[in-house]
């Protein structure tokens, strides 16, 4: 049986990895799948403790963060496809328009 | 006859026509705004006199009060609660009826003014807050009044805005009746402190269980009411306002300032003459006040050029005698007064409106002069009002007058000095008031590009009804008023006999001395009209002091008004206003402003800026929550 320090390690790479590309990549999309990546660290973890301690509420917790994520997919695609055929472009640094 | 008299009604007529003109007034034609304000004060006469006609039967005093009690916390109950007796029936004939009459006489003498629905506005709601005071039972009801009639005063003093002087004399009336009412306030503290009941009869009661009762604090709260009274009834030191008070329309001049509204403060010390019979040091600062007032605001009126001025110092000395009366226990002789005053002080004024109708505005004594053949009703009148007020036989005034004059004889060790003065005023009043008959109706006219005409009937009807009150007011005596007052003007016992002879005396001597004044303005505004510039120019300081007023005014702001105002626009307007609080608030939007420069850098509109602070965020979140874990792995790894 795999250490659940395994796993945790991989989780935390994962969400490492998502935030790294969060904060370096300019393009929106980019952004948008680290977000995704950070959600699945997230969910690695909940599974492994979820096994290792036999509980099946931390599956659960997986599934609402799964739904609430393809919601937040189907939103956020869209966010970016109007934003995209506003601006003809994809780049955070020049959609800068929230201040003052 | 029904059980209520509707007392209530008496003020809410006038009210109810203030408000109707007050709202709806300018839109209004005349005809209606006149007929409105004339209803309301007839109708509340007529509330009165039906009150009158019931007197008789009535257990006294008849009390009228509003279920719901107006203020009620702890101990402290005060009622919306009307009090009718004989004092109040008095004052109420007088406040209506002359009131009345004197809104008929606007009607003619106001007709072409502009703001006509706004005179008779506020002269409905004087009527409103007077009869409000006059019936109240307890001190707070009458102070509502009280100050409500200053309120109204204030309007109607400034009732031509767009003068600057009418305007800063109903401000000048305002504050200096201001001072007053804080004495009339400390009173009010002191009486509910020491009686634990605002209400005039709980006092009275209190008072009369108490015969010990002497000086201390009766002494304190009566001195504080004389200067309430002092303020309202213009009284030294706070006489200043009332001559600056003619500003206002005339028909004013004669209802408040004359008959009604400044003999408040008569009415108040009368109506708590309890309090002040346990305190002999009260009454005799009463009096004094009374005889120096009434001699000093004589002598003023010696030189005044203005008629309305010169009627106005003599409503200031009248004042100081009915407070002469009341400083010597003689309250229903200051009532007795206080009516004929109001018959032919009133008359007086609505004369001289009529003089000043006729010669289209002027009131300058100096370009009057040989009227009394071209307005003849308003010159038999007016000598009604000016032998009524010079105290000649068989007028109102000689009698009222006299009373007081033979009450301040009797009182005391102190009693000839009294009188001394009050006779000197006498002279004086009589040599003023023929001063300005000769000078208004006698000789010449010195103005003679003027188109004189005699008043509309609307002016003559109230001054022939007034005339003939000024001269049968009197007649009652003394003695039948005093029944009448009854205890409510604190009248215990039958008048001293055996004094006939000298009553009879001294009434001669008033008398003469009156003629004396009538015979001296005679000789000099008559006969030789040189002999006036004469005097002038022999005593040249003495007629400037006289003329300037004694200089009070002048000594007024220089020592109260002028530091106040430095005080309050250098010490509080700048030290206080812009430096301390507008400092405070400079600091603070200050500090805000500040902050806001720095925070405002950090919305930066760049997404991965915002990224940044959202991760170092929640790195700093999770580094306190394992704090201790890190602190343990940092031990274990050393």
């Amino acid at each position: 049986m795999v250490p659940i320090t395994y796993y945790l390690l991989l989780s935390a790479l994962l969400f490492v990895l998502g935030i790294v590309g969060f904060l370096i990549k300019r393009n929106l999309i980019t952004v948008f799948m680290s977000i995704e990546l950070m959600l699945n660290g997230v969910n690695l973890s909940f599974v492994a403790f979820s096994h290792m301690w036999g509980e099946v509420r931390g599956q659960i917790f997986v599934f609402f963060v799964m739904v609430v994520a393809a919601a937040e997919a189907a939103v956020g695609l869209a966010i970016i496809i109007a934003i995209f055929r506003s601006r003809k472009t994809l780049n955070v640094d020049s959609i800068d328009l929230m201040k003052l | 006859m029904t059980n209520s008299l509707h007392l209530v009604l008496i003020p809410l007529i006038p009210f109810l026509g203030f408000l109707l003109n007050g709202i709806a007034g300018r839109r209004l034609p005349k005809k209606a705004v006149t007929s409105i304000a004339l209803a309301a004060s007839f109708l509340s006469f007529a509330v009165v006199a039906n009150a009158a006609f019931a007197f008789k039967s009535l257990t006294l005093p008849y009390l009228e009060k509003c279920p719901i009690p107006w203020i009620a916390t702890g101990n402290l109950r005060v009622d919306f609660s009307f009090a009718l007796d004989s004092l109040t029936l008095t004052m109420l004939l007088i406040v209506t009826g002359v009131g009345f009459l004197i809104h008929l006489y606007s009607v003619g003498y106001m007709e072409h003014e502009e703001g006509y629905w706004r005179f008779f506005a506020y002269m409905n709601l004087f009527l409103f807050f007077m009869t409000v005071l006059v019936l109240a039972e307890n001190f707070l009801l009458m102070f509502v009044g009280w100050e409500g009639v200053g309120l109204a005063s204030y309007l109607l003093i400034g009732f031509y805005f767009r003068k600057d002087s009418a305007s800063d004399a109903g401000k000048k009336a305002f504050i200096v009746n201001r001072i007053g009412d804080f004495g009339f306030l400390i009173a009010m503290f002191l009486v509910l402190q020491h009686f634990g009941s605002l209400s005039f009869n709980a006092v009275a009661t209190q008072l009369a269980a108490q015969q010990a009762w002497q000086g201390g604090v009766l002494t304190l709260i009566a001195l504080s009411l004389v200067l309430g009274a002092a303020g309202k009834s213009a009284q030294i030191p706070l006489y200043v306002w009332l001559p600056d008070a003619m500003e206002g329309p005339t028909p004013v001049s004669a209802l408040i300032h004359a008959a009604t509204m400044v003999t408040a403060g008569i009415y108040m010390v009368v109506r708590t003459h309890a309090i002040f019979d346990r305190s002999a040091v009260a009454l005799t600062v009463v009096s004094v006040i009374g005889a120096l007032t009434a001699l000093f605001a004589a002598t003023i009126g010696l030189v005044q050029h203005d008629i309305k001025r010169v009627l106005a110092y003599s409503t200031v000395s009248q004042l100081g005698y009915m407070f002469l009366a009341c400083g010597v226990g003689a309250y229903s002789a200051a009532i007795f007064h206080l009516v004929t005053h109001a018959f032919f002080k009133a008359l007086l004024f609505l004369a001289a409106g009529s003089v000043i109708h006729a010669l289209g505005g002027e009131q300058d004594l100096r370009k009057m002069g040989g009227l009394r053949k071209k307005i003849p009703v308003t010159y038999w009148t007016m000598t009604a009002g000016v032998l009524a007020l010079a105290g000649i036989w068989p007028f109102a005034g000689f009698f009222s007058k006299d009373a007081i004059l033979f009450a301040a004889l009797r009182s005391g060790s102190f009693g000839p000095v009294l009188y001394c003065a009050g006779l000197l005023t006498a002279l004086l009043t009589s040599f003023y008031m023929f001063r300005l008959w000769y000078l208004t109706f006698w000789g010449e006219l010195r103005t003679p590009e003027a188109h004189v005409h005699e008043s509309p009937w609307t002016i003559l009807l109230p001054l022939s009804v007034l005339a003939v009150l000024s001269l049968c007011g009197g007649w009652i005596g003394l003695e039948r008023f005093g029944a009448w007052l009854g205890t409510s003007a604190g009248n215990t016992g039958a008048p001293v006999a055996g004094t006939e002879t000298l009553e009879l005396g001294l009434s001669i001597l008033a008398v003469s001395v009156a003629l004396v004044g009538w015979f001296v303005a005679d000789r000099i505004y008559r006969v030789n009209k040189k002999t006036a510039s004469g005097f002038q120019k022999s005593v040249p300081f003495g007629y400037r002091l006289v003329e300037g007023k004694y200089f009070v005014d002048e000594g007024y702001q220089a020592v109260l008004v002028s530091p106040l105002l430095i005080f309050s626009r250098y010490g509080l307007g700048l030290l206080v206003e812009k430096g301390l609080i507008g400092g405070a608030a400079q600091i603070l939007s200050g500090a805000a402003n500040f902050s806001g420069a720095i925070l405002r850098t950090l919305q930066s509109g760049n997404l991965r800026s915002y990224a940044g602070w959202l991760t170092a965020g929640a790195v700093l979140l999770l580094l306190v929550v394992l704090h201790g874990q890190l602190h343990g792995l940092i031990l274990q790894l050393h």
